[in-house]
């Protein structure tokens, strides 16, 4: 199984390095530095393919396994390894990041070298997220991903864009200090910052309520749960095509995977106690977020406010579990509901990546993201309108594309649980189909709209190729989803096994 | 107690040495032109360079020794702070130059009282009894006097030499007093006979009062030597009225000397009376972090900013002294260390923005440096980020181990405070980058005209925000020795 590469460090690192490459060939020759992240990204997702081949899909330990000394002083290691939970984040992560480089491509003018560079950094650092097996090496990787995005929205972004990229740094920092506060706690309980003696050590109630909290606090605003969900419109719309993508594809899927790596494990307890609070923030999500989206004039903010119902789903399914068992006594439909919240992560990666990059072909031509701006689009750009119909078509959740199986499978257990957090979950279906169809039907159908419209061209093949890729991966994991159980199943069973244990002390009442 | 031989110097050969250092530099000035003054500069940075052998020649095998009648120590403590304080000036020395040179200040006494500076912060790093313990605040601080003011004909620079001037004779009369009641009470100068004396003291049941008067006028004499708030209003004047390259020195390496006064006093020689000044510097750290980050948003002179921000880094520092615990030592000489980097660094790029006739001390100035100069607007970034508390910088692990060790201290609270300032705080750094970066730079502003070789050391020390940070075991490990467990 394991190849003598240090595959992790490698994905890890040959983005981050092919990034400084890029600034110091700097802005004297920008079609290399461009040549350079393709050739990098493009290398990266190869290099992760045999992640997939070499996964050991009947085991929940942890693979790929690298490990060494980093700061003795405080017992944090260099630690990384993979599970069912990371590889297919990692896949989709390489994935995603040569469609972006693809699609900056041409369009970004303004300082292109430093514009790669950004997105190279910020690809090596997600994965070392999703690969950090150490509390501290985590957390660095968490924070310094801040760096390059911060950049990307401020330099690319739109008019209002210092105002956005601000409000994103500080609102994910206050979060994530308080998780460092949490994850400092745990490692002078245990001496050391391994996530396994986390999961190992007994918490009181009490402690688990404040790290619970703490976690909360860094991965609610990441993900992003309401109330703490205002940056993502602002952020989504100030930032180029290529970082909106990147956000709603990955950094989002961030928080979700926080939440399976460190608050569910770690804190099960509290985790229990609190999945009330979880499920209802959740399920206004869904519900009123949906609504909110429906009266947007802005495709981005629309789509923005749509990628925070989606994740309504991911916080739902993950946190439904002690319902579920309360109910039905089995395990099965709490395995139902995080297998559904992870293929919703991976799904909604695709489909608002699909979605953001056809605002962005679309304002590349008009210049304007503003929905009565547009009309009629099918008249004048045929190719780039099926596209965008099959994307709004995933969004809204039809079966057949990937948007429908988490959603189903969520709302599938959430039955298990409670009939109404189904009821209220299911109109998601109603919402969602309604607030992209809408759009659809405003920018996409009907008479050309006005002369800029009609003055559209089509899809360029640069642009085509981004889309039928993402297309292609969306039909695939909407028809044939098995692979991806397949690599999650082991990981989702230790998840609930872990969830469902108590991490309290013997002695305590 | 009076030395009786020259063998017994030997513990102080480092200061020795720069002493004569210091003589030979003010003797060559006298006796070479005008056009030659350029030889003042490198016999200044040769004299560093042998200072910096000679520390670390002298490092006591056995790990400490006391001498010269128990006035001095030599440790690990004093040597990695003697090491980091000859590095730093020497590195500042380099910053300066052009600066210098511009302004008509590229004389030899501003050497001169550099190295003086120098000799004082490692006096202090290396006392052992309260009197020389003074002895180095004094030495260090009327060569800081000299230095605001050696520009005489700007009015501004004279204002703040007058306001350091008297604010420092207050606050270093008001640590004498602290120190004259200790005397009374304990009998003795020296940190070890007191602690010993403090010890019985306690173990009678008795806590003097007449102690902790003393102790009170002792702590508030080092939150003034360290400019935490309240004691803090003279940081920003200085700061702002100093020359750049002086702000620079200010800056940078008497940080050191006020961490080695803390230390020595506080800790190890009224270490018994923990539970006392635990109290005191709560309220100092808690009021400097709040403070100092909040006020730091409303400066438009980034000079100004960069007091404030020292004034917030100030309450960290104390943050780990106050836990009265080895790690939280180890933690607080290591932000000390990590802050003094970043500080050159940052003051540094200050410096490399002026140019003849102009300051580039206010933010705006900074406007469009990516596209005026990209490197040093990543090198800036980097240093800004790394003041920020962001990883993987050396800032954040100095952040980090002193929220570790208050943690550990079962201040809980007062960890959260923590974060949450440093939360405020790093929207000032953000602007410093929004500027650099989003904004358009000004038609009028000129490339850069610095020397190479200011531009090799300057990047090299923003790099080593990067690498100290990414590699942080090795100075991580070297903190822990050095503070006695």
């Amino acid at each position: 199984m394991q190849s003598g590469l240090p595959l992790l460090s490698l994905i890890i690192w040959l983005p981050v390095l092919a990034g400084l490459v890029c600034l110091v060939i700097g802005e004297k020759s920008p079609q290399m530095a461009r040549w350079v992240a393709a050739v990098a990204t493009v290398a990266t997702l190869g290099f992760s393919i045999p992640l997939w081949t070499g996964f050991d899909t009947t085991t929940a330990n942890m693979q790929f396994v690298e490990q060494f000394p980093w700061i003795d002083a405080i017992n944090a290691r260099y630690h990384l390894g993979i599970d069912g939970f990371s590889l297919p984040l990692i896949v989709l992560t390489t994935f995603i990041t040569p469609l972006v480089v693809l699609s900056g491509w041409r369009v970004i003018t303004d300082r292109p070298a430093q514009y790669m560079a950004a997105f190279l950094m910020l690809e090596g650092l997600m994965i070392g997220v999703f690969a950090a097996l150490d509390g501290m090496l985590f957390y660095v990787f968490w924070e310094a991903m801040l760096i390059p995005m911060f950049l990307i929205i401020g330099i690319w972004g739109g008019t209002r864009r210092v105002y956005a990229t601000i409000k994103f740094f500080l609102y994910t920092f206050l979060g994530s200090v308080l998780m460092l506060v949490a994850l400092i706690y745990l490692y002078l309980k245990t001496g050391s910052y391994d996530l396994q003696d986390f999961y190992a050590v007994q918490l009181t109630r009490n402690e688990q309520f404040f790290l619970f909290l703490a976690f909360f606090a860094a991965f609610s605003v990441k993900i992003p749960m309401v109330p703490v969900h205002t940056w993502l419109p602002d952020a989504h719309v100030e930032a180029p095509t290529g970082g909106s993508v990147i956000l709603a594809a990955i950094m989002l899927k961030l928080g979700g995977y926080g939440f399976i790596r460190f608050a569910l494990p770690i804190t099960p307890d509290a985790a229990h106690e609190l999945d009330w609070l979880v499920i209802a923030l959740s399920l206004v999500a869904v519900g009123y977020i949906g609504l909110v989206a429906l009266v947007q004039q802005d495709m981005k903010k629309l789509i923005a406010y749509s990628s925070v119902a989606h994740m309504g789903f991911v916080t739902l399914g993950l946190f439904l579990t002690w319902s579920i068992v309360a109910n039905t006594g089995s395990v099965v439909g709490a395995e139902t509901a995080i297998n559904g919240a992870m293929i919703q992560m991976v799904s909604h990666g695709l489909i608002s990546g699909g979605m953001f990059l056809c605002v962005g072909v679309m304002y590349d031509r008009l210049h304007t993201r503003e929905i009565s701006a547009y009309g009629g689009v099918i008249n004048t750009m045929p190719k780039f309108a099926a596209f965008m119909v099959l994307f709004s078509m995933a969004n809204a959740g039809l079966p057949g594309t990937s948007g429908f199986v988490g959603e189903f499978l969520v709302i599938l257990a959430s039955y298990k649980a409670n009939f109404w957090i189904a009821f209220v979950a299911a109109l998601t279906l109603i919402f969602g189909a309604a607030y992209t169809l809408w759009l659809v039907k405003r920018v996409i159908f009907g008479e050309v709209g006005n002369d800029s419209v009609a003055a559209m061209k089509d899809l360029r093949k640069s642009e085509f190729t981004v889309l039928a890729l993402l297309a292609v991966a969306v039909l695939a994991l909407g028809i044939y989803p098995k692979p991806l159980t397949d690599v999650m199943g082991p990981s989702v069973k230790h998840l609930v096994e872990q969830v469902t244990a108590s991490k309290l002390p013997e002695s305590a009442p | 107690m009076i030395p009786s031989s020259l063998a017994d110097f030997a513990i102080a050969a480092p200061e020795v040495t720069l002493l004569g250092v210091a003589c030979v530099v003010l003797l060559l000035d006298l006796f070479i032109s005008e056009a030659r003054r350029g030889l003042v500069f490198t016999a200044t940075l040769v004299g560093l360079a042998i200072t910096a052998y000679v520390t670390l020649a002298c490092v006591p095998v056995d790990g400490r020794t006391v001498g010269l009648g128990g006035l001095y120590v030599a440790d690990g403590v004093a040597t990695v702070l003697k090491f980091t304080a000859i590095a730093t000036l020497a590195v500042v020395l380099v910053y300066s130059r052009d600066y210098l040179t511009s302004r008509g200040m590229f004389q030899g006494e501003y050497f001169v009282l550099s190295l003086f500076v120098l000799l004082g912060v490692m006096v202090m790093a290396s006392a052992s009894s309260l009197l020389s313990m003074y002895m180095g605040i004094e030495i260090m601080a009327l060569s800081a006097y000299g230095l605001v003011a050696f520009n005489r004909e700007n009015p501004i620079a004279a204002e703040s030499a007058m306001k350091y001037f008297v604010l420092g004779a207050i606050a270093s009369g008001v640590l004498l007093y602290g120190i004259s009641i200790l005397y009374g009470v304990t009998g003795s100068f020296d940190l070890g006979t007191v602690k010993a004396g403090l010890s019985r003291e306690m173990f009678f049941g008795g806590k003097h009062i007449g102690l902790l008067f003393g102790l009170a006028f002792i702590v508030v004499g080092v939150a003034f030597k360290f400019g935490a708030v309240p004691f803090h209003q003279w940081v920003p004047d200085v700061y702002h009225g100093a020359p750049t390259s002086v702000t620079l020195l200010l800056g940078s390496v008497p940080k050191l000397a006020s961490f080695a006064l803390a230390w020595r006093v506080l800790a190890e020689g009224l270490g018994p009376l923990a539970g006392e000044w635990r109290g005191m510097l709560i309220v100092l750290s808690v009021l400097s972090m709040v403070l100092g980050n909040v006020v730091a948003i409303a400066q438009t002179n980034i000079k100004r900013m960069l007091a404030y921000s020292t004034i917030s880094h100030v309450g960290f520092i104390l943050l780990g002294i106050l836990t009265a615990t080895p790690d939280g030592y180890a933690a607080s000489l290591y932000y000390t260390v990590a802050y003094v980097i970043m500080a050159a660094a940052s003051f540094g790029m200050v410096i490399l923005l002026s140019r003849e006739g102009f300051e580039a001390d206010r933010i705006e100035d900074f406007k469009g440096l990516a596209q005026r100069s990209p490197w040093f607007a990543w090198m800036m970034l980097m240093v800004m980020m790394s003041t920020a508390g962001v990883p993987p910088f050396i800032g954040f692990f100095a952040k980090l181990y002193v929220i570790q060790a208050v943690l550990d201290a079962n201040l809980v609270w007062l960890a959260i405070v923590a974060v949450l300032a440093s939360v405020v705080g790093a929207y000032y750094y953000l602007r410093i980058v929004k500027v650099m970066f989003f904004d358009a730079p000004e038609d009028r502003a000129p490339a850069l005209q610095a020397s190479p070789l200011m531009r090799i050391v300057l990047s090299g020390n923003a790099l080593a925000v990067l690498a100290a940070g990414i590699i942080s075991g090795p100075l991580t490990t070297l903190c822990r020795a050095v503070i006695p467990g």
